[in-house]
């Protein structure tokens, strides 16, 4: 039967949590199809991805070599693609990060095969379903995938990763064969100068947007976010302001994103906003305005002036941790 | 320089999605459609590098229906030079198909670069123009934030998560645009007078069926009201004593 392989990511060649999703993903689908869930991995030399066996694949293809620690679109994408021709999927697996995004379009063109992007869940019933949310949000998609292979990105903190011990085996495959001359070549990636996490990914977002007033006050959003271990993120309005960079704003022009919880602090919830924080699965909203919009999707809610309310709310927050 | 700009058609962001009778796709009676954000960026770059080489020639393509006019005018008013309209009345799922058509369209036009934006905020699919890419064989770097182009190569800058990845590559090459990269335009009366003159031409995509079939279309789960703890700081331990053991997020 035909399996499923996942394509993973990893980082300083540790595979992150989203290749344990994807691997997770892989398993379930590959279980439904009666098949095998493989991985490929691709990193530098030396990196460990005997982790794989943890979340279900009985096989990992594994091109370690230190050209590929970055991500080099066009290697990556030819290794990939020349991977799954090799053997029998009926699916490709990939996480929806910025690698996965970009990753998954280039893997489905060469095989000229569909693709289904930024997937929330996938199951078979016959063929394989997806669930891809559309219009950031606003509505969903239930898709059917007709032909085999396809390539499915799924996205982050959709699926939680389960442990499903098998004995994968590792094979080593070199980087080196048949590969074109790279025509774009990833030269460094810039570190910011305080690690951050990003807003898409993280298990809980700090988001801030016009109540602040200006930018220096993000400081309290920093600081609560320090405190609950969280990523900071952003309305479009103080993006657009320029108070904060793109990479934080949340929405449909910004990031969809579905952390276990969310704080939306003087944001007071356009549509476009609260499109990108649907899937969230719990919502505090901070807002001086009682009739503001964000308070109808929030699951708690705290009335009243931020500038006294959130200084309070780390405070608890760090006392709590200390106790 | 000559320039491609990939474009679609889509309904506003603040639009608010219904969905049809048929259950498959949205209710348009109401929604405003509008150019699609990511690729005002991209017509923005590609005006840009026109103007900076001092001479040019921006081509704007699209894939959509008999209304996407509107969306390449425009474009045009922005300052785009021409427009192809490859008229499709369904366009399905599958991006693949889109991208073909593109392809086929850019694939003899000679263009020293082609511009999309990363993803169009209907589908949010984030992968037509790097499939135009594959296709068309050339290099490719998504979601830029910032691009310099000299002497027939480029360098770009696209932001990962916890970092920028700086790319280089050589022209021609597919670039697709984030937001970050510029400040778009608005159209100026001129440019909306001038672009009702200008060269747009229609012709059938011819699009492929597509592997991916829509089963159904629906609307969010709504969320379920919530509640306010309270007003002031004076509620901030009530709200950490439900994250902690009610919600158990903390």
């Amino acid at each position: 039967m035909a399996g499923v392989i996942a394509v993973l990511e990893q980082r300083d060649g540790v595979l992150k949590r989203v290749s344990h999703e994807a691997l997770t993903a892989a398993r379930s689908l590959a279980d439904a199809l009666g098949g095998e869930a493989h991985a490929l991995i691709m990193g530098p030399a030396g990196m460990d991805a005997g982790e794989v066996g943890t979340y279900g694949a009985e096989k990992a293809f594994v091109t370690a070599d230190d050209a590929l620690t970055l991500y080099q679109a066009d290697h990556y994408a030819h290794i990939a693609a020349g991977r799954v021709q090799a053997g029998d999927y009926a699916a490709v697996i990939v996480p929806a990060t910025a690698l996965g995004k970009d990753l998954a379009p280039r893997i489905a063109a060469k095989l000229a095969c569909p693709l289904a992007s930024d997937v929330t869940s996938v199951t078979h019933d016959g063929a394989i379903v997806v669930t891809r949310p559309v219009y950031a949000g606003k509505a969903n998609y239930t898709l059917k995938i007709t032909a085999q292979p396809c390539v499915i990105s799924l996205r982050p903190n959709a699926v939680m990763p389960a442990e499903a011990k098998r004995d994968a085996a590792l094979e080593q495959v070199p980087a080196a064969g048949g590969d074109k001359a790279a025509t774009a070549r990833t030269l460094a990636v810039k570190q910011p100068e305080r690690a951050a996490q990003d807003v898409a990914e993280a298990s809980v977002v700090v988001a801030g947007g016009r109540g602040l007033k200006d930018a220096e006050s993000f400081k309290l959003i920093e600081d609560l976010a320090e405190a609950v271990g969280g990523a900071v993120g952003a309305s479009r309005a103080v993006v657009d302001a320029g108070w904060r960079s793109h990479a934080e704003q949340v929405g449909q022009t910004g990031k969809v994103v579905s952390p276990n919880l969310y704080f939306a602090i003087g944001i007071s919830g356009a549509i476009q906003h609260l499109a990108g924080i649907r899937t969230a699965k719990t919502i505090v909203a901070i807002n001086k305005d009682p009739d503001a919009p964000i308070f109808k999707v929030a699951d708690y809610g705290i009335v009243g002036d931020l500038f006294a309310i959130v200084p309070r709310l780390t405070e608890e927050i760090n006392r709590a941790k200390e106790g | 320089m000559k320039i491609a700009v990939c474009i679609k058609r889509v309904p506003d962001s603040e639009a608010r999605i219904k969905v049809g009778a048929d259950g498959k796709s949205i209710d348009e009676s109401g929604v405003k459609f509008v150019l699609n954000p990511y690729d005002e960026y991209a017509v923005e770059e590609a005006l840009r590098l026109k103007e900076a080489a001092g001479a040019g020639d921006v081509v704007v393509v699209c894939v959509g229906p008999e209304a996407a006019q509107e969306t390449i005018r425009t474009a045009l008013a922005m300052g785009a030079d021409t427009g192809v309209l490859l008229r499709a009345n369904a366009v399905g799922l599958d991006p693949l198909p889109v991208a073909q058509a593109l392809a086929a369209e850019l694939k003899d036009g000679g263009y020293d670069l082609v511009l999309c934006g990363k993803m169009a905020i209907d589908d949010s699919s984030h992968s037509v123009g790097p499939m135009v890419a594959e296709l068309l064989g050339l290099p490719c770097v998504s979601a830029a934030t910032h691009l310099e182009i000299a002497d027939g190569a480029g360098k770009a800058e696209r932001e990962v998560e916890g970092g920028v990845e700086v790319v280089e590559f050589a022209l021609p090459a597919v670039i697709t645009a984030d937001k970050g990269l510029n400040e778009p335009r608005y159209p100026a009366l001129r440019g909306i007078m001038m672009a009702k003159k200008k060269p747009l031409e229609t012709k059938d995509a011819a699009l492929e069926a597509g592997d991916i079939e829509v089963v159904n279309l629906t609307p969010p789960a709504e969320r379920k009201a919530g509640r306010i703890v309270g007003e002031g700081p004076d509620a901030v331990p009530a709200l950490v004593e439900a994250l902690r053991n009610e919600a158990k997020v903390l």
